[in-house]
């Protein structure tokens, strides 16, 4: 089932409902780096392709590296905070730092048509599954 | 290093207030930096995903009210296999002090990060004292 929003008042409510239900989905479980580490990550189908969509506000399109090999894929970088000098802290809830998280794929996907796009603090990649991966329907004679 | 710190993963904290909204969505409340220079009180929130034209800031009443609202759409024909975190419109509301100059306040947003500048009025900005 594909997510669609027709009803603008109940979009926002299904959404969540539905990214609710699969906190508990052990879809990247065997992980290097799973969960619990920065970047979180959100993992979606798009048709045959995979989507896979991180939050990473204040952290700048050239301070992330994003490496694929086989079907693992690496996410590192680094995020800083500046305050300039002289600053007197009132309230502190945003944390710098860096970040490295591995996660294998638990499935193929065609590394030289992978896709990424850093926008307004959300990293989206977008892994076509490779044609070698994809299942064939086997017709019946 | 500060820098050299590993990051770890913050959950994201949902908007509780006592005023209700009519839609049954979550709300959340972005993760916020407040410091002050000799000129100016400087807010830093994050709102990842929300784009500049779905930015709603108002200064009213000694009030300083933040909403963000996501963009539905990117997520249109996706259908989830694993999540880690949730999505929803950002709100947050701050009580300015009477110190602000609520005039001139000045909003950037840059790679999911609004910096709001808010000027001291003249009165509250510190005077070097000259000793004669």
């Amino acid at each position: 089932m594909a997510l669609m929003y027709t009803d603008p008042f109940d979009a926002l409510f299904h959404l969540q409902q539905a990214l609710d239900s699969f906190r508990t989905s052990d879809w990247l479980e065997t992980s290097l780096s799973g969960v619990g580490s920065y970047p979180p990550l959100n993992a979606f189908r798009k048709g045959d392709d995979l989507v896979i969509v991180a939050e990473v506000p204040g952290v700048r399109k050239e301070d992330i590296a994003l490496e694929i090999k086989d079907n693992t894929l690496r996410i590192s970088g680094t995020k800083t905070i500046s305050y300039g000098e002289k600053a007197a802290l009132h309230r502190r809830e945003r944390s710098a730092g860096r970040f490295d998280r591995a996660v294998a794929l638990p499935v193929e996907v065609d590394t030289e048509g992978v896709k990424a796009e850093c926008r307004d603090g959300i990293l989206a990649l977008y892994l076509p599954r490779s044609e070698r991966d994809k299942p064939r329907s086997i017709r019946i004679s | 290093m500060a820098g050299q710190q590993a990051l770890d993963v913050r959950e994201k904290k949902e908007l509780v207030t006592k005023e209700e909204k009519t839609v049954p969505a979550r709300y959340y409340v972005p993760a916020t930096d407040i410091y002050e220079t000799d000129q100016a009180l400087m807010v830093v929130m994050e709102l990842p995903g929300v784009d500049k034209k779905d930015l709603d800031l108002a200064a009213e009443n000694d009030a300083l009210r933040v909403e963000g609202r996501i963009n539905l759409g990117k997520y249109e024909g996706l259908e989830p296999l694993y999540t880690e975190y949730n999505v929803g419109h950002f709100a947050r509301r701050f009580t300015l002090s009477g110190k602000i100059d609520q005039g001139s306040i000045n909003a950037e947003l840059e790679n999911g990060v609004l910096t709001l500048t808010l000027p001291k009025a003249k009165e509250a900005q510190p005077r070097k004292i000259a000793i004669g």
